[in-house]
């Protein structure tokens, strides 16, 4: 394959770059989930028997 | 009222005043004819967090897989089965990364655009956090154009970047993109900031046809566009199928993460609302005592 380092830096950068913006917003969201259901339980009590009847 | 207060998961309080609303919007629709519906009035009823947060709640998972799937099928498909170009080798495969990524550069740029009008002209409340979302997936995304478009041009042109139109153009939106993420974080007051936000996105949109017609209108080393919505493209279809996944499963991938972002600034928001309204309360039980 020609211009294989282009290549394999091109493609690294267009998986790594959205991956780690999705890794950094699951965590954003996990920790969010978390603090809002210690603050107020309501909605995460909701959640979780939405997400057991499933 | 209390079967639509637990039908909304955020737990907020616009569902019992939205159900009173309705109500009293019932009674009145039996004395007079019912007024004209305003422009935008329907996009209200995705103001309620907690409808939002069902909706996309029900949606992320789809959005997530399916731009996982399409997106690795489109890039494999790529690197590994279709043709490389007769005159530039193997470094067109480079074309199903950088193509989608400009194209969710410009699209999401689009969107900021729509929420903009959407906060500016209706105040939809969502609209300011969408926004504020979409800015840094939308530079990351212009990023990853500009950097996979320079790994492309130096083999290509010798050069790892020339101020050609195209690549200037691109660049405007990319700093664009970084100036609507620090004027929204500029002002104490994050209403202010939206509002600067929405303008400069608005004041910004003038660079979407620069940057799509920049190729026809000035002399530019970048090549001219080989797929167009009017006319059939010219390009091979062994190379057009992969690059049509990997638009795809991008814009799936986009469309999953700036829906994650905005689902946990909600919460967030909810969060400070939370603290806030416990802090006050503290106040006034330490001023009562005293």
């Amino acid at each position: 394959m020609t211009h294989l380092p282009y290549i394999a830096a091109a493609y690294a950068l267009a998986v790594l770059v959205p991956a780690a913006y999705g890794l950094a917003a699951m965590r954003r969201l996990r920790l969010a989930r978390t603090r809002l259901a210690a603050l107020d339980p309501r909605p995460a009590r909701r959640e979780t028997r939405r997400e057991t009847r499933r | 009222m209390t079967a639509e207060t637990s039908a909304a998961p955020g737990g907020f309080e616009m569902a019992p005043r939205a159900a009173m609303f309705r109500s009293v919007d019932a009674l009145s629709s039996l004395a007079t004819p019912a007024p004209p519906k305003a422009p935008g009035r329907s996009l209200h009823r995705f103001a309620n967090p907690g409808r939002f947060l069902r909706l996309a709640g029900a949606l992320q998972p789809w959005l997530t897989a399916g731009g996982l799937i399409l997106t690795a099928a489109g890039l494999v498909w790529g690197l590994v089965v279709a043709p490389a170009d007769w005159q530039q080798g193997d470094a067109v495969r480079i074309m199903y990364v950088h193509v989608p990524a400009a194209w969710l550069a410009s699209a999401g740029y689009l969107g900021l655009a729509v929420c903009s009008v959407l906060s500016l002209v209706w105040r939809h409340p969502l609209a300011d956090l969408a926004a504020a979302e979409i800015g840094p997936v939308g530079a990351a995304f212009t990023g990853i154009c500009l950097a996979t478009g320079s790994l492309w041009g130096k083999p290509m042109w010798g050069a790892w970047w020339v101020w050609d139109a195209r690549l200037t153009s691109v660049l405007v939106l990319f700093f664009l993109y970084l100036g609507h993420i620090a004027l929204i974080r500029a002002f104490d007051d994050p209403t202010r900031g939206y509002r600067a936000g929405a303008i400069l996105a608005l004041v910004g949109v003038v660079n979407l046809p620069i940057i799509k017609f920049s190729v026809d209108w000035w002399n530019t080393l970048h090549q001219p566009a080989t797929i167009s919505l009017t006319g059939a493209p010219s390009m091979y279809l062994g190379m057009l199928w992969p690059l049509a996944l990997t638009a795809l499963g991008y814009t799936l991938v986009f469309a999953a993460l700036v829906t994650a972002r905005t689902r946990a600034a909600v919460m967030e928001r909810r969060i400070r609302a939370l603290l806030m309204a416990a802090a006050a309360r503290e106040d006034g039980a330490v001023q009562v005592a005293a």
